[in-house]
């Protein structure tokens, strides 16, 4: 694993014994410890400590603790305005004028809301961007037929639809082989029937890929659907931590996938539709 | 003055191909009808020979110039004078347009000089100019990177300040440095800006040149106008405004031509 050096935002000293033990590193979200890093004892992949943002002086994160483990995915619920979005920001680096630590073992990639590719390279092109070595041409045409657009490789970004568009998005992300994918709303422009199949294209590549992923969405179906634990962003701070017990979300041979109808999904929901103010019809 | 031509902007979406180029065509009818209209009144005697010759007489004194080399060696240094006045004042508005557009300390230094002397008419310069560099070849030059300098600079300045934020910060977070982003990003998304100003750059240095090459030339397509002036050869003079009129609109066709192949992308995008 490509280990990056850990980011202090404070520019404070740095504790090397905490960035090569995982497990035992001191910094930990708030909430219950033993259900917060998902399969036990696994490295976390991402912690971050004492993060603060503020716009204009309105302090939009007021502290933020969080530890992702390898692996493990987290979705980060919370109303419109609560700061996910810029939590994000700040854990992929994007937001110098945030305060706190974040320290991600491994490598990170990004989707966005919006794709973002770029319109003037073709979209194998777009999905290279950055990439070096000999084997790029047969990653990006890997990357690609796992999304399911092997052929559309020679095609310019304009010319794909919403949902292909965000799906070469996902490609570029993932021909990174990244230990943590952080996901800003990334099905959240798409049309409904569009969202569900990139929701069961994302669950397949995570079996597949095993990654760990930090999921903005103010979508609960999406986040009891996809994540293994729910973090509420409240209050610029994490207001409750919800573990989502209702199986493995991704589908494999011996059982079926996570479905709304399945036990425990209504209550859970409801459960989570409440704390976020909306109230029950 | 070259501006940016109608024909940049998309035609209406129910016209087809074909019903476009019928329609094309059928524009032409009434410069045919003017050219041919000026030919029968020179030839009837409604226009006087000294004021206004026949279109068909500038023709031939075109070709007699032409065949006699005449032509080509006014053509050559007007082209040696546009070309290097092209080139050292588009490398500068290149190279400030750029320290303005990235640089927060080239904004600050760069931009408000240059947009005050942005109000200033540079082919009003010249009885400045020639008081500092003179009459010769270096007045012709200095006026035509003035001319270019303008709207290079401005299109380099918008082009790179237009560029989406987002794909910017995209690039980074595929792991791109600086100069990564450099030639991934900003460079290919100020290129349509980029060709803009060039397009108006080379119809500024055509206007620069006219100005220029009346002033003390000895050479050159204006100077071949100046000349035919003192002798009232009309016929030389319309002439050498053909001439200029044929720069332009060959450097422009040149150039769009050029921007087609460079901004395949773009076709995607209307395709759509």
């Amino acid at each position: 694993m490509a280990t990056r050096p850990a980011r202090d935002l404070t520019g404070g000293v740095d504790d090397p014994a905490g960035a090569t033990t995982g497990a035992e590193d001191p910094v930990r979200q708030t909430g219950p410890a033993g259900t917060a890093t998902g399969p036990a004892g696994a490295a976390a992949v991402l912690t971050a400590r004492a993060v603060r943002r503020a716009f204009d002086g309105r302090p939009v994160l007021a502290g933020v603790d969080l530890t992702i483990a390898a692996g493990e995915v987290v979705a980060l619920l919370g109303g419109s305005g609560s700061g996910k979005s810029t939590l994000l920001r700040v854990l992929a680096g994007l937001d110098a004028d945030a305060t706190g630590e974040t320290r991600l073992r491994g490598t990170a990639a990004v989707v966005f809301q919006e794709h973002r590719l770029l319109p003037w390279k073709r979209v194998g092109d777009n999905v290279a961007l950055g990439l070096t070595g000999p084997d790029v041409r047969a990653r990006v045409d890997r990357a690609l037929a796992e999304v399911g657009l092997a052929d559309r490789r020679r095609a310019w970004p304009a010319e794909l639809s919403g949902g292909q568009a965000q799906r070469v998005a996902v490609a570029r992300a993932l021909v990174r082989e990244p230990d943590l994918l952080l996901l800003d709303e990334p099905f959240g422009a798409l049309d409904a029937l569009t969202r569900l199949r990139m929701q069961s294209l994302l669950r397949r590549l995570r079996a597949e890929h095993g990654f760990a992923a930090l999921l903005v969405t103010h979508d609960v179906e999406e986040a009891l659907l996809l994540a293994d634990r729910i973090l509420l962003l409240d209050g610029g701070v994490i207001a409750e931590e919800i573990p989502v017990d209702l199986g493995p979300a991704d589908h494999r041979a011996e059982r079926p996938a996570r479905s709304p109808d399945q036990p425990g999904f209504g209550a859970l929901r409801r459960r989570l539709l409440d704390r976020l103010g909306v109230p029950a019809v | 003055m070259v501006t940016a031509s109608p024909a940049a902007v998309p035609a209406p979406p129910d016209a087809g191909p074909r019903r476009r180029a019928g329609r094309r065509w059928w524009r032409l009818v009434s410069p045919v009808l003017l050219v041919a209209g000026w030919e029968a009144a020179a030839r009837a005697g409604l226009l006087a020979e000294d004021k206004l010759p026949a279109p068909s007489r500038v023709l031939t004194t075109g070709v007699r110039l032409a065949g006699d080399g005449t032509l080509g060696v006014h053509l050559l240094d007007s082209l040696t004078r546009a070309g290097i006045g092209l080139l050292l004042g588009g490398v500068l508005a290149l190279v400030l347009g750029a320290a303005a557009g990235l640089l927060r300390i080239g904004d600050d230094l760069v931009d408000p000089p240059v947009q005050m002397a942005r109000m200033l008419p540079h082919l009003g310069l010249v009885p400045l100019l020639i008081i500092w560099v003179g009459i010769g070849e270096s007045l012709k030059i200095t006026l035509v990177a003035l001319g270019v300098f303008f709207p290079i600079y401005f299109n380099t300045y918008a082009g790179i300040r237009d560029i989406d934020e987002r794909l910017v910060e995209a690039a980074r977070t595929c792991g791109l440095g600086p100069a990564a982003r450099l030639r991934h990003v900003v460079l290919p998304g100020a290129l349509p800006s980029l060709f803009l100003g060039l397009r108006l750059a080379i119809g500024a240095a055509w206007l620069s040149l006219v100005v220029g090459e009346q002033v003390n030339a000895q050479t050159g397509v204006g100077f071949l106008m100046m000349e035919a002036r003192e002798f009232s050869q009309t016929d030389v003079v319309v002439l050498g405004l053909v001439i200029y009129a044929l720069l332009g609109l060959l450097s422009d066709l040149a150039l769009r031509m050029l921007e087609r192949r460079t901004l395949t992308w773009r076709r995607g995008l209307r395709a759509t």
